[in-house]
Formats: structure tokens, sequence, C-alpha cells
């Protein structure tokens, strides 16, 4: 009997190390799965696809997908994959990183690809904390919580990445979770089709750091409680601040159209050229 | 406009040199961010590139612009960013990507009055062994420093050949006083022969390394959407481009990164030898400064002084062999820079086996070190 | 193949828990007919970390844990093929068949 094979086994790369480099019940995996779902349905070309990341466990996702890849430095993803869509507008573009990979180092880099509204697909798995360097605190690890670098819980108030990317002029926002892995992948979709700087934060699990170090339970706990939190955008907004408590909201939150960079900068050469009649 | 002679004389400046040199050696994606004395190699590039299908674009701040270039080149434009000291400093860690990923771009630094914001409108030569150094690691670097301006215009089009040939970051330096000055220059012919495309990989996709291991070191590279699908990454890799930890697979790509400089030395350095052969008081400069050492070499030999002047062209890799050798019977030897001793040192180094003296001329408050303060060290010498 | 896989399609499989057996894997469109009637879910025992996640999330409760962790079709029938498991499974360890 043969060993059947996945959809996914298409896009991903066999000469590499499988299994993966992450840890049991990380939602690496799943986010992966679903942008890989997302593309296939999409009927994209993997010649056409880049996947570009900055330095984290997120950020290893690259190595294992089969399209044109780029491993940069810590936070710069989106600068690099900014001059990659510069030069080849055609490509599809598309950002993995983490929560302290483009909110921390990479903040400035995340408004102002932001601000430019180019056509990047960004997908930020916040996990909570920086799990690569082994636990410490991130600018999304909830107020209060344990990290190896807040022994004494966290002080800092928080990020919240959907309202920065919104306010730095991104024109396609969205938020979901690891465990609504069929409304990532459609979400994930719509933000590849989207003309402009699209960002989808996929609220992850991190079970063996931060599940652990603030007793979160396991992977599947973890995900229950993704489940419970997290209100379709729509439902959230009836919400009265007492019963919104430590709920946050999931889906479109933002799809406006605005003039994409890449396309303006094309317009001007064009402007540029000398027209027919011109001497 | 002034009449323009026969021959395309032009009144150019130095920034503008490069800018253009840049475009000549078909430089297609510029992106940088503003910082005197250098911005006007933006500003150019701005106008010049959109007008013929190249880009341009200002990022946020220099690690974004050595970034998006290095990012641009690996989907196959020559890239170019120009900044100076302390946007330098900022784009170490990318000058260092740029080299174990062995992508082909120019980082241009014009050198201004250090340390830190220092004198921005003032010259220096303080960041030389930065340009060598100011990445972490080891990792060999191609430098080179012109002192004129129609020399700005040609070492541009070198920087972008040697990092398209030798797939790595060539950093162009000048400095304020060159970048800023003009002199009327005859912009020379470019030979499309003389400009080095890069050389496409012929193997079938699947069969494709991106850094495979050749004697020559240097090898055919594709670009991002060609249909290769390759990886890059900063972390140290195999031939394949995959992240490894393994010692024999990190020995392999540190030799490379090593010997693709050190097995081309002939082809890299370039120095000017000003009346060296047989000059008994030898004076060691660089850049604008070399420009008065010149002019005080040519007072001395007018009197017959036995004095000759030795200029790299090629800062790093360091031309030792050739200075060896042609310092062979200098008995003293005037290190004018702007700047504490850093070429001073790296001479000392490569002349430790001879017992020749050294005489430094050091200025770093923003000053020219002028004909008449080398001619003075001369007269020293001779005493 | 390695013959602990082959034994899998009966359901029960006792499997040491660190099998070195690294698998070929081929690429083929997935076969979603013929020999999946009796077991739909198949698992790839050498990428699977134990994490659970598969099992928590079955609506049909078609899957189970054995002691060490492991994943296994404990109800073939009650599996509805909705391929639940193959999306939330990290380790790409386990695939649903389309109905």
């Amino acid at each position: 009997m043969k060993i059947p094979q996945k959809r996914v086994h298409k896009f991903l790369r066999h000469g590499k190390k499988f299994p993966h480099v992450w840890c049991p019940g990380c939602s690496n995996g799943i986010v992966l799965g679903a942008i890989i779902r997302a593309v296939d349905e999409l009927g994209y070309e993997k010649d056409d696809m880049a996947m570009v990341s900055g330095i984290g466990c997120s950020s290893r996702m690259p190595v294992y997908v089969d399209f044109n890849t780029l491993h940069t430095l810590h936070g710069r993803a989106l600068a690099y994959a900014t001059g990659v869509k510069m030069v080849k507008p055609e490509m599809n573009v598309c950002v993995v990183t983490g929560d302290g990979d483009s909110t921390a180092i990479g903040g400035n880099h995340l408004i102002h690809a932001a601000r430019r509204n180019i056509d990047l697909t960004v997908i930020v798995i916040n996990n909570n904390i920086y799990g690569m360097t082994g636990g410490q605190y991130s600018p999304t690890t909830p107020t209060g919580d344990f990290a190896t670098t807040t022994p004494y819980g966290n002080i800092d108030p928080v990020f919240d990445i959907c309202k920065l990317a919104e306010g730095a002029g991104a024109t396609f926002v969205a938020r979901t979770t690891a465990y609504h892995v069929v409304e990532a992948q459609s979400i994930i979709k719509q933000a590849f089709e989207h003309k402009g700087f699209s960002i989808v934060e996929i609220v992850s699990a991190c079970p063996v750091i931060y599940g652990k170090l603030n007793k979160k339970g396991d992977a599947p706990a973890m995900m229950r409680d993704m489940k419970e939190r997290a209100i379709p955008v729509k439902a959230f907004e009836k919400l009265t601040p007492e019963q919104v408590g430590n709920k946050y909201s999931r889906g479109i939150l933002v799809n406006i159209k605005k003039p994409e960079y890449t396309a303006e900068y094309t317009k001007l050469m064009d402007s540029l050229q000398p027209q027919k009649g011109d001497k | 406009m002034a009449k323009k002679s026969k021959k395309n004389i032009v009144l150019m400046q130095g920034n503008e040199a490069i800018a253009r040199g840049a475009i000549a050696a078909g430089v297609n994606f510029f992106a940088g961010y503003p910082i005197t004395p250098s911005t006007e190699v933006a500003e150019i590039l701005s106008i010049e590139l959109p007008k013929n299908g190249g880009k341009f674009i200002q990022m946020e701040d220099e690690i974004a612009s050595i970034s998006a270039i290095i990012g641009g080149s690996l989907a196959g434009a020559k890239v170019m960013t120009a900044t100076s000291g302390p946007g330098f400093s900022l784009m170490q860690e990318g000058i260092g990507y740029a080299k174990i990923t062995e992508t082909p771009c120019v980082v241009v630094n014009v050198m201004r009055g250090g340390p830190s914001t220092g004198l921005p409108t003032k010259p220096s030569q303080s960041d030389i062994m930065q340009t060598r150094w100011g990445s972490h690691g080891d990792s060999p670097a191609i430098v080179l420093y012109p002192n004129s301006v129609l020399e700005s215009y040609e070492l541009s089009i070198r920087a972008v050949n040697l990092a398209e040939k030798y797939r790595t970051c060539v950093i162009l330096l000048s400095d304020e006083v060159l970048g800023h000055m003009r002199e009327a220059i005859e912009i020379p012919e470019i030979d499309e022969s003389k400009i080095i495309k890069r050389i496409k990989p012929n193997t079938p996709p699947e069969w494709y390394k991106h850094y495979p291991e050749n004697p020559k070191y240097i090898s055919p590279v594709a670009s991002i959407g060609e249909g290769y699908r390759f990886h890059v990454t900063g972390l140290t890799h195999d031939s394949f481009g995959f992240p490894t930890n393994r010692a024999d697979e990190a020995e392999i790509m540190n030799d490379r990164l090593k010997k693709k400089i050190t097995h081309h030395l002939d082809d890299l350095i370039q120095v000017e030898d000003y009346m060296m052969d047989d000059a008994k008081i030898a004076v060691f400069a660089a850049g604008i400064t070399s420009r008065a050492a010149k002019e005080a070499v040519r007072n001395s030999r007018a009197k017959r002084h036995k004095v000759g002047m030795f200029r790299p062209l090629t800062i790093w890799p360091f031309p030792e062999q050739m200075i060896r050798d042609k310092f062979k019977d200098v008995k003293a030897v005037i290190v004018p820079e702007l700047a504490e001793g850093q070429l001073l040192g790296e001479l000392k180094r490569v002349l430790r086996k001879t017992n020749i003296k050294f005489y430094p001329i050091q200025k770093t408050n923003g000053e020219l070190i002028t004909p008449d303060d080398i001619s003075e060290a001369i007269k020293e010498v001779r005493k | 193949m390695s013959d602990k896989i082959e034994k899998h399609r009966d359901g029960m499989i006792i499997k040491d828990k660190n099998s070195t057996a690294k698998m070929e894997v081929e690429i083929n469109e997935v076969k979603t007919e013929g020999d999946y009637k009796k077991c739909p879910v198949y698992i790839y025992h050498d990428w699977c970390k134990k994490c659970g996640i598969c099992v928590e999330f079955c609506p049909t409760g078609a899957l189970a844990s054995k002691p060490d962790g492991s994943p296994y079709v404990k109800a073939p029938e009650k599996c509805i093929h909705c391929e639940l498991c193959d999306r939330l499974c990290p380790d790409f360890a386990i695939t649903g068949a389309k109905r």
C-alpha cells in the first residue's frame, strides 16, 4: 500500500530535515500548513512565491517551503522584502515574522512598510514570547505574565499589533488564531489577494516555554483558550467593556483600498518615459 | 550651459560622479537614507534611475537601506546605497549578511569628521579600519578609495563590477571634500564589455547550488523568481544554502569567503606609484590627503630630493606585497592621514621586518593636511 | 517501507517511542479512494511529536492517545473526513482523507 501524500507535501522541501525543528504543540507548523493551503487554493506558482523571514522560531519557516526563500536578520524581514518587491513587483512576497521580530527590533520597518502600503503579505505569529532564545518577554507578553526576563511578572504595557499596523496605514489587517485554522487559511488567502500592505496576526501557542512559565497547560489547553477568548469581530463589537475582559476580536479588521507603493512607482517611471510625440 | 567642447568635458561633483558611475555600471536599484555628506548620491539617483528603468527608494533608516538593497540584489538588480560614518556604523550587520550570503552590493561611505556625529561637513579618513573590521566575525573586505572626481566615477564602476564578480559587498570610500568638490572631467566612454554581467547558472533548477564548492570560488548565481527557488540565510550554510552546524561545512563556507579575495589579489589591488623607484623617502597616503602628498613630492623632486608617493586605491585587501617590493630601499616613510594612525598601523605591520622610520602626520580636527605640512615633514626627515 | 508502518492499517500498532525508521516520501496526488474505507486517517509516527492536538480536537472522537501519547485511530467508523486533524497538526504527521 503506498503511503498517502498530503496535499501540502508539494510545497515542502524534501531535501530538508523533517520532522521540523519546532517544539511539540508549537503553532508554527499549523500556520505553515495554513499558508501553504492558501497558496495551493490560489493556484500560485511556486516560482512566483517569495517567503522572507527575520530571526526567531517562526522565522525558521522559509527553509521548509519550496519557494524563493530568504532568512534574513532579526527584525529586518520587512526591509529585505521591500527590496525584493521593489525590484520584482510581480513576485508574491510573503513575510513571516514573530511578535518580537516584527514589533520590537523590527518595529520601525513594520510601521514604515505599512505606511507605504507596499504589496506584502505579513504573517505575524504572535506567541507572546521570544521562544528561540529561551523565553524572554516580548512587546506582546501580557502584563503580569512571567518570562525568563520578567521573573516577578511583566510590568510592560502591551502592543496591539493590529491597531499598530492600522494606525501606521496598513490597508488589510486581520487577526485569527492557530485554533481557527480554517478561518486563518481563508484570511491568509484574502491577504495574498489584497493589493497593498496586508498583515495577519495569528495568535499562537508556545506550550513548551510560555505555556509552562505561565501554567497555561499543554498545547490543546492553550488552543482551547484561543477558542474561548477569540470572538468574531462582529460579535466582539457588541460586547460591553465588562464582557470583553481578556477576550479579543478575530477576523478581518481593516480592508480598504489605497494606492499600492510599487504600482505608484511604476506609474512614476512610465510618466518619465518620452511620450510618442516628444522630440 | 558651458559650451561643451568636442570631448565630453563636464564640471562634476564627486558625489555626482559616484552616482553617474553607478548608472554606467548598470546599477538599477538604490535604497538610501539622507546623511551629510553623501546625500547628493541619493538625490541624483532619485532623479536619474526612474528615467531609465531603475528604481530608487528612501528607506526609514540605514539598516533598512542596506537590507533593501540586499533584497533587491537577490531579486536580480545591481544595487547601491550611500551613507557616511553614523549610517555606516548602522549598516555593519547588513554588510556582514551580504558577505556571508555572497550577495553583490555596493556601499558608499563618504567619510566625515568622527567620532559619533562629529564634524558632518568636514572630511576625515577615520573609518578605514571600520571598513575592514566593522562587522562582527571574520569576513574579508574589498574597499576602494579614489582621490579625484574622475576616479570617483571610475571606482564607482569598478566597485559595482567587483561586487558582481566576487559576489560580495564592496565598499567605496570617499570623504567630505572629495564628495563635495567639483572638477572638470572628461567622462570616459563606457566599454560595454567591461561591465560585468551576473553569470547566470546553466544547470537545471533542481541541480542548482547557490554556493557550489569550486576552485575559482566564484560561481554563477540565480536570482529570485527565475525558477531556481534557492534558500538564502545568514546562518552558516551548506552548498545548497541550508543552515548547518557541521564543522566541515562551516569550514568550506568560511574558506570560500576568504579565498574568494585572497586568491585574487592581483585582480583586486590597484595602487599609484609616483616616482617611488629611486625614492629614499616615501609618502604613504590615500584619498584626499594623497593629492597634497603628490604636490609635496613634486616640489621636492624639483629640488632633486629622492622622494616618492605610494597610494593604495584598493585599501582592502591591503597591498602588502606591493608595499614590501616598492619600499625595499626606502629609509623613511611619511604617513599623512586624517585619522589617528589607522593607515600607519597597517603599514607598520607590513613593514615590521624593515628598519624604515615612520613619520606620521595626523589631523582629526576637520582640517585638511596641506602640501606644506608634508614638505615640512620631508625637510624634517632629510635632516 | 518498514513493516512497522504496514501493520498500522488494522488500527492497533505497537510502535516503540524512538523509531528511527526513515521513510521514503514520494510526491504524488493524494489517493482518496480505495484503501481508506476502513481507516481514513494515516499517521506518520516519525514526524508526530505527540502534542495531542489532533486527538483533542477531533470532533467525533475517532482518534485517541496511547499511553506514550501517540495518537491512533480508535474508531475509524466515526471519522467524518472533516480533515481538522490534518489542518491542526503542527507536524504534518496526520492526513485525513477527503470524502
